[in-house]
């Protein structure tokens, strides 16, 4: 049934200027002005055509694989007897994971402008495999700026880019993580304003990347609803998606944020734990900031330095989160929370034996918080996690640890 | 002379009146560490500077290239804070009313410390002006009308990428000089040929009544003197703190030469500069 948009609808955002409440903005040089005004103006007239949406529809349908299922996850239902837990699947997208809905738009989008040499920066590699394989889809260049920490403990992801023919930059200032990665993007971009896109792979940065970026993945939450509605002849009762960026969780939050009996679940990575100084979680242990183009809640010191992250996985390993999660805190309409690492790898492979679904570390943290939710929820609830990301590029680096637990 | 912007204007209206144009130089505060930082300020008028951007470190420097972000992490790992940096600034100003300082940086620190009470702190420390690098026009009322309406200046970059239609919007609110950025990308790359410095200069100067300062590339005395020919300024960054860091010892810290190789080293700036006009 068609209903009105609400007259204080949560979906309307971000403001002219790209303003989230306080938060979002466009906090960038003078020299990456014009090129983001040029994205922002491109955009705007992309969304208004229906060609541009054709073409986009018809790559998320043909090419990624859309819609991805939304499925039961009977026995892990079973396993924590409480309410009914289904997973949105957005890691049997090509690619692995939910990236690639994001980067498709924006390549389009490039393509659009002229632009035919691309720039991304990644963490885990996801958001770099999938702009490779964009890239080499639409015969565009392709360099990926990638921390030489996250480059040797997500190998697998650096081979794909390379196969796909990208180049990949192994970044070494400052943490040599994510953060450093984007910081090294953005001075390469603003030395080639003329031929260069810049992919950015999260909803943080200056506008209009946050809302953009933002509209790419809320194809997640459009199918959600919609194969809820044709399973269960209802809305669910609880969303929960895993947090670093917080694109997966802003793509399948979005088309729900006005549904207000629907609870919203962010999970942030809690690292070593969020009363140490070895976590991701921005928002847990954060304060508002300006780092990236945006501001939003950023683990920073006294002095306003920024802070390094830590998780044990590289997709959440950055100190910011973007700028609609933070307003979406403040208003209160998404609950934000915290699992650990070792919650995480224990979700991890819970998840392996239960369900048979390999899940990368990002969602693992989702699955941890469901984990301690699920139990207490009665039967007739329902929960949807999204299962952003498959973890075989995560083998190699939690086997010894599972090992050392003896969880294998 | 006034503080904050007046002190600007007033050393441009003295550098026309010698005829010549003035050398800006850029060193990170702390870098290595306070004391050496204290005694290069102090150092620089004598060594020939007109003018200091003072660099407030931050960790993530994004328009930066490698030598000014070493310089920052330096500053930062020897303890240096904004706080710090305005106390530089006021042991300084205590013995030279003369030469403008325009601290240059990032916004993050500033938004952290406090708007109202940094531009209160940094005007009674004897700053005189602010380039904030990730301050465009569109968030100007977040520190530039603030600061304006205290008259400590704020000084915009206009870039390569700074169309004609888009000069306006940035020369609003502009106050003290306007600084060009010779090259489109970051501090410490490749140098602009001197006719697109000149055809740049000539362009900027349609649009506006302000100094117009050069900096961007400009790694030698000779480049110095070809940019002083055709603007009112010129400004050096990244070869300063390589001069600095040439001088440490191999734990980066500071040696009994790092003051007097980098004053020679803008001596030496200062001389092109000053005889580029004769």
């Amino acid at each position: 049934m068609a209903s009105p948009a609400p007259a204080n609808s949560l979906r309307t955002g971000p403001d002219e200027n790209g303003h989230f409440g306080i938060f979002g903005g466009r906090y960038v040089a003078e020299t990456l002005m014009p090129l983001i005004l040029d994205v922002e103006a491109a955009y705007t007239a992309a969304k208004l055509d229906p060609e541009f949406q054709r073409e986009f529809e018809y790559y998320q349908k043909h090419y990624i694989g859309r819609p991805s299922p939304l499925y039961f996850a009977e026995r892990l239902t079973d396993h924590f007897g409480g309410a009914k837990l289904y997973f949105k699947r957005d890691e049997l997208n090509h690619t692995g994971a939910h990236k690639i809905n994001n980067v498709i738009g924006q390549a389009l989008l490039a393509k659009r402008m002229g632009k035919t040499k691309i720039i991304a920066e990644t963490g885990a590699g996801q958001h770099g495999v999938a702009t490779a394989t964009a890239c080499a889809l639409f015969d565009m260049e392709c360099e990926v700026f990638m921390g030489a920490v996250d480059v040797d403990r997500q190998k697998p992801n650096v081979d794909r880019m390379r196969l796909l023919g990208a180049k990949v930059h192994p970044v070494t200032s400052g943490s040599s993580t994510l953060k450093d990665a984007m910081n090294e993007a953005l001075r390469y971009w603003v030395s080639k304003p003329d031929t260069h896109f810049y992919i950015i792979g999260t909803v943080a940065g200056p506008h209009p990347y946050p809302a953009m970026v933002r509209d790419f993945q809320s194809v997640i939450g459009i199918e959600a609803k919609a194969q809820m509605l044709e399973a269960e002849g209802r809305l669910p009762d609880t969303l929960v998606a895993a947090i670093g960026g917080g694109s997966n969780a802003m793509g399948l939050f979005h088309p729900f944020l006005d549904d207000t009996d629907v609870a919203l679940i962010g999970v942030e990575a809690g690292g070593h734990g969020v009363d140490t100084d070895k976590h991701a979680a921005s928002l847990t242990g954060g304060r508002p900031g300006v780092l990236h183009g945006n501001r939003t809640y950023l683990l920073q010191d006294d002095d306003g330095q920024i802070a390094e992250a830590h998780s044990i996985s590289a997709g959440l390993d950055y100190p910011g989160i973007g700028p609609e999660h933070s307003w979406l805190h403040e208003l209160g309409r998404v609950q934000y929370v915290s699992v650990t690492d070792d919650e995480a790898l224990e979700a991890f492979a819970l998840c392996t034996r239960k369900e048979g679904i390999i899940p990368a570390l990002e969602p693992s943290h989702a699955l941890a918080h469901v984990g301690k939710i699920l139990g207490d929820l009665p039967k007739d609830h329902i929960v949807v996690m999204n299962l952003c990301g498959r973890g075989d590029k995560d083998v190699d680096a939690v086997i010894p640890k599972l090992e050392a637990k003896g969880l294998l | 002379m006034g503080a904050g912007v007046g002190r600007i204007d007033a050393k441009f209206a003295s550098l026309r009146q010698e005829g010549r144009a003035g050398l800006g130089v850029f060193i990170t505060a702390g870098d290595p560490d306070a004391a050496t930082s204290a005694a290069l300020l102090k150092g620089l008028p004598g060594a020939g500077a007109d003018m200091v951007e003072f660099g407030m470190p931050f960790t993530d420097p994004m328009a930066d290239g490698p030598a000014i972000q070493e310089a920052s992490q330096r500053a930062l790992r020897g303890g240096m804070t904004l706080k710090g940096t305005l106390a530089l600034v006021k042991e300084f100003r205590q013995g030279n009313q003369d030469m403008p300082i325009i601290l240059m940086g990032y916004y993050n620190p500033i938004y952290s410390y406090g708007v109202d009470a940094f531009l209160t702190d940094a005007l009674d420390a004897g700053a005189d002006g602010l380039i904030v690098v990730d301050l465009p026009p569109e968030e100007d009322n977040e520190l530039c009308v603030p600061a304006l309406k205290r008259d400590m200046a704020f000084i915009r970059l206009a870039t390569p990428t700074t169309d004609d239609k888009r000069l306006p919007k940035v020369l609003t609110n502009t106050s003290g000089f306007v600084y060009y950025v010779a090259v489109a990308g970051i501090t410490g790359s490749a140098s602009a040929s001197n006719d697109m410095i000149t055809g740049a200069v000539e362009r900027l100067k349609r649009h506006t009544d302000l100094p117009v300062c050069v900096g961007f590339g400009i790694k030698t005395p000779e480049q110095a003197a070809d940019v002083a020919k055709v603007a009112d300024g010129a400004i050096v960054g990244t070869a300063v703190v390589n001069a600095i860091k040439g001088s440490l010892d191999g734990d980066g810290g500071a040696t009994a030469t790092t003051v007097s190789d980098t004053l020679g080293f803008v001596k030496t700036l200062a001389a092109g500069v000053r005889g580029a006009r004769a």
